[in-house]
């Protein structure tokens, strides 16, 4: 992952220099360790900043939103097919971006980083070629990457953007024979009152702040259901009643469109698994519409088109 | 900053220069005895201490199967909740016709059972008193947040391994600051030294008891403890120069917009902060009662500056993100003149998923 930092800086700042793009959206690396910042470059000499390695887990699509300018942006899988979301849902036009396509190995989960050293507080995480080390007060370990990962990136088929303007590095092989909704069976398998009781304790902790969704490329509502005031959905405290309606309100919402790029988990302040919110639904897509998200340009989402052939009685 | 300390009984002895206090007896405390005395306490005050949960710490009342871990860096949500809850019902009506009370608002009882938070670090006590100078101040009272606060004894845990992102003592605070504190507790290994800092903490160790006079050895360990720590802090922030700028000059700055670009505008930065005090007043209605609730808010969304006619004066995330840093760092202290509305628990730096820095707004601010 790490190597194509470079070539990236290079690119960025050839389109820039070459007037292709007005903008370029990438990741820079943060002030605290696993924690990649998006940045906006707007001249050629500031492209140096950009990085790319396993934390660059937030989408950059959410800030493609609304432009009006010609904007190049990285893009790994989960990127590209977002981007393909914004453009079918007319959020941004196609010749608007360039998307410089990078494959990608998953993101780490930070949070996995810390429990596997115990919680100590990390002073710097380095990676080399899937080790990853882990310094803290005192100790030095090196971990295995693939033991990092989040959850969504185990089970990620789309690890090459699905489209791109100009590639960075060969794309990386796929990963087959997987069991993608084996944690969706899970969760099948529950009685129904103990579903809702794990419905509930996932959102137990949740404080309301509203990271998942401001941090999901789907979420571009002028304004959410919970912010209408005039008339008022959802009551704005700690009810349990209400956060857990903003949770199924907002996976419903994602229906036939999330693309499982785990933004929303990674965001989340107090570590809700929000995914589970939405992975019975893109089971649902693929089951009874063969349909994944953000995979094609040319053919509207199932649940915003008719088709003769829907698998539903009523439908036809 | 006068008054402010009021209602905490004042140090039962001399302050040195360095606002501590001086030869107060110090006492030590083996930990398994500390714990079984708190949990002897725990039937009449309601004890809050830090417990791992599977991701992360959080304050919650000592009570059956409930076991305190003292060994932890801090909580992932700041403390401030206990005192101001995140949703607080403060009145209450009936809706039924029949009722001659129908729509008219009472009180909800005040709660006032004694409360201690045991194990709440110096930075998130500093916080508290920074967030009372919005709810406790000449002009206003808050009847709610005084009462809790004044029901409460703050037990604080020094910090012996403060972490990477941690930067109170640059904000008038420190590892073993005992603003706004009634104990400080040094932890020694399998000993806690405490020291009471105010007559209510005096008679919380008093009622706990069983402590020993603390020796030179325990003392000079403690002053250990306490230089290892203050080495240990990481970055400082600098805010002293803006406090001499025009604001116009800090709000037209050019960087506003660079460090807004990531921002998205959730409210993990106001909600994990032990110092931010803004919220909203929502009524509910439930059957035949109507309940006049208090909800946190945060500056960073769009609702908050919403308008009755629609205009919104903050509309851009640039404008919400800006209001947030001026008000830490620039309105508060022009003020207060007590210092930045921020206890350096580094909660935002540390959980921002955009990694916004408080630390590298504060200087940009300070270098403007």
């Amino acid at each position: 992952m790490e190597r194509y930092t470079e070539e990236i800086r290079k690119r960025a700042g050839n389109l820039l220099k070459e007037g292709k793009v007005d903008l370029f959206i990438g990741y820079a690396g943060g002030s605290v360790p696993m924690m990649n910042r998006p940045i906006l470059v707007r001249r050629p000499e500031e492209a140096e900043l950009l990085q790319w390695d396993s934390f660059c887990g937030l989408n950059l699509a959410n800030y493609l939103t609304g432009c009006k300018e010609r904007i190049g942006v990285i893009a790994n899988g989960c990127n590209s097919r977002n981007i393909v979301n914004h453009i079918v849902e007319n959020q941004v036009k196609r010749e608007q971006v360039y998307i410089l396509g990078v494959p990608c190995t998953g993101m780490i989960d930070r949070r996995l980083v810390s429990s596997a050293v115990g919680g100590k507080d990390i002073l710097s995480v380095s990676e080399e070629n899937g080790t990853v080390t882990v310094e803290t007060a005192g100790s030095k370990e090196q971990l295995n990457k693939g033991d990092l990962l989040q959850q969504n990136c185990r089970i990620c088929t789309h690890r090459n953007p699905v489209i791109q303007d100009e590639m960075i590095g060969d794309p990386v092989e796929e990963q087959k024979g997987l069991e993608p909704f084996a944690d969706v069976s899970e969760i099948e398998a529950m009685a129904p009152g103990e579903r809702w009781e794990h419905f509930s304790r996932l959102v137990s902790n949740c404080i309301r702040c509203y990271a998942c969704r401001n941090a999901c490329p789907l979420c571009y509502c002028p304004t959410c259901f919970v912010d209408d005031s005039r008339p008022q959905w959802v009551g704005k405290g700690s009810d349990p009643v209400d956060t857990m309606t903003f949770h199924l309100m907002r996976a419903y919402h994602c229906a036939g469109r999330c693309t499982d790029c785990g933004a929303c988990e990674r965001v989340c302040p107090v570590g809700i698994p929000l995914r589970q919110f939405t992975r019975r639904l893109n089971r649902d897509a693929w089951k009874l519409f063969a349909w994944e998200a953000g995979m094609k340009l040319d053919e509207r989402p199932p649940l915003d088109a008719y088709r003769p052939d829907d698998c539903n009685d009523f439908f036809r | 900053m006068k008054g402010l300390r009021s209602m905490r009984t004042g140090p039962t002895t001399a302050m040195t220069s360095s606002g501590r206090a001086r030869s107060m007896k110090e006492q030590v405390f083996s930990k398994s005895d500390w714990l079984k005395r708190l949990r002897a306490l725990a039937g009449s005050t309601r004890i809050y201490v830090p417990v791992k949960e599977p991701e992360f710490h959080v304050f919650r009342i000592l009570g059956e199967g409930v076991e305190p871990d003292f060994d932890y860096r801090n909580t992932r949500l700041s403390p401030k909740a206990i005192i101001y809850p995140s949703s607080e019902r403060l009145f209450e009506c009936s809706l039924d016709e029949k009722d001659p009370a129908c729509n008219i608002f009472k009180d909800v009882d005040k709660d006032r059972t004694p409360l201690a938070i045991v194990g709440i670090r110096p930075c998130d006590a500093h916080g508290f008193g920074i967030v009372q100078r919005n709810f406790d101040n000449p002009e206003y009272k808050d009847p709610w947040w005084v009462s809790r606060f004044e029901s409460c004894t703050l037990i604080g845990l020094g910090c012996s391994s403060p972490g990477s992102t941690c930067f109170c003592s640059s904000v008038g605070g420190g590892p073993f600051s005992e603003k706004l504190l009634d104990v400080l507790l040094w932890d020694l290994g399998d000993q806690f030294m405490a020291r009471a800092v105010t007559q209510k903490g005096e008679t919380f160790l008093a009622q706990a008891g069983g402590g020993a006079e603390a020796d030179q050895v325990a003392k000079k360990k403690a002053e250990e403890v306490e230089k290892s720590a203050a080495k240990r802090l990481g970055r400082t922030i600098s805010a002293d120069r803006i406090r001499g700028k025009k604001i116009n000059d800090l709000f037209n700055a050019d960087f506003w917009e660079d460090v807004a670009f990531g921002c998205i505008n959730c409210g993990t930065c106001t909600y994990l902060c032990p110092t931010c005090w803004c919220f909203d007043i929502q009524d509910e209605v439930f059957g035949k009662t109507g309940d006049r609730i208090r909800n946190w808010d945060s500056c960073m969304f769009p609702l908050f500056t919403l308008h009755g006619s629609g205009h919104n004066p903050r509309d851009k995330k640039v404008q919400r993100l800006r209001q947030r840093f001026m008000h830490k760092l620039k309105y508060y202290q022009d003020k207060y003149n007590a210092g930045v509305q921020c206890s350096g628990c580094g909660r935002c730096v540390q959980h921002c998923p955009v990694n916004i820095d408080i630390r590298e707004v504060a200087d940009r601010m300070n270098n403007v």
